[in-house]
């Protein structure tokens, strides 16, 4: 068992693989792409905002700026006042 | 001042078309009885509902952009509220953005209904590559 040891020893052997996370850095979809206004009137987009109850996701997760995130929720609050979008549902997706 | 706005209402489903057309000429002349404008209709159809209203699990969506005063809509909203054909309605001020928006919209509508299945294969392609131009890879939207 002492012999292997050693053996093993040349390398440097970790119990779990270290991980080294590369992420992805997150950016505002619409600043990326120059979009100015967010339209109430298209539940396909506006559902990639929302998990599949239905909420509305959080910036951390999809990366929107503050600026945007305040218009595409009052975008999908309008969208649900016009029955387009949900207000709570299960497998939206 | 005018002011640039959309209204979108949704009527019972069960109204005829008749009725429907009806519905939207009386609020067309409506604004435009009291000095508005309209600047573009748009006929939606019958969609089904997200969720039921009224025990209705479908409507007629009409969407109309208009000029009009401020305080005009008021009056608007009040005539929704006592028609009884209304399930739902939505009347939003356009920003300067809103407006480049809905003006844009509107050219892609008219174009894509101005080149229909006679070209297929483009128009199918069509509608992808502009929603791509518009909106990039999802960066993991779960």
């Amino acid at each position: 068992m002492a012999q292997n040891n050693t053996d093993q020893n040349r390398q440097i052997r970790y119990l779990n693989p270290p991980t080294v996370e590369v992420r992805k850095k997150k950016y505002c979809r619409f600043k990326k792409a120059g979009i100015k206004y967010v339209d109430y009137k298209d539940p396909e987009f506006l559902k990639k905002f929302l998990n599949e109850q239905g909420k509305i996701l959080p910036r951390r997760i999809t990366g929107t700026s503050l600026k945007f995130q305040r218009k595409v929720s009052t975008a999908i609050k309008r969208a649900r006042t016009l029955a387009l979008l949900p207000y709570v549902t299960d497998l939206l997706k | 001042m005018l002011k640039q706005y959309e209204t979108v209402f949704i009527a019972t489903p069960v109204l005829s078309e008749e009725q429907m057309k009806e519905a939207v000429a009386k609020y067309t002349a409506l604004i435009k009885d009291n000095g508005g404008e309209i600047v573009y209709e748009e006929d939606w159809g019958l969609r089904q509902l997200a969720y039921p209203i009224q025990y209705k699990t479908s409507g007629f969506y009409y969407l109309i952009q208009f000029q009009a005063e401020p305080s005009f809509i008021d009056v608007l909203e009040t005539q929704y509220h006592r028609d009884e054909r209304i399930i739902r309605f939505l009347t939003v001020a356009l920003d300067k953005y809103a407006v480049e928006y809905a003006e844009k919209r509107r050219a892609n509508r008219k174009a894509k209904s101005e080149a229909p299945a006679a070209e297929e294969v483009k128009s199918e392609v069509e509608p992808e590559a502009p929603e791509a131009e518009e909106i990039p890879e999802a960066p993991e939207a779960e």
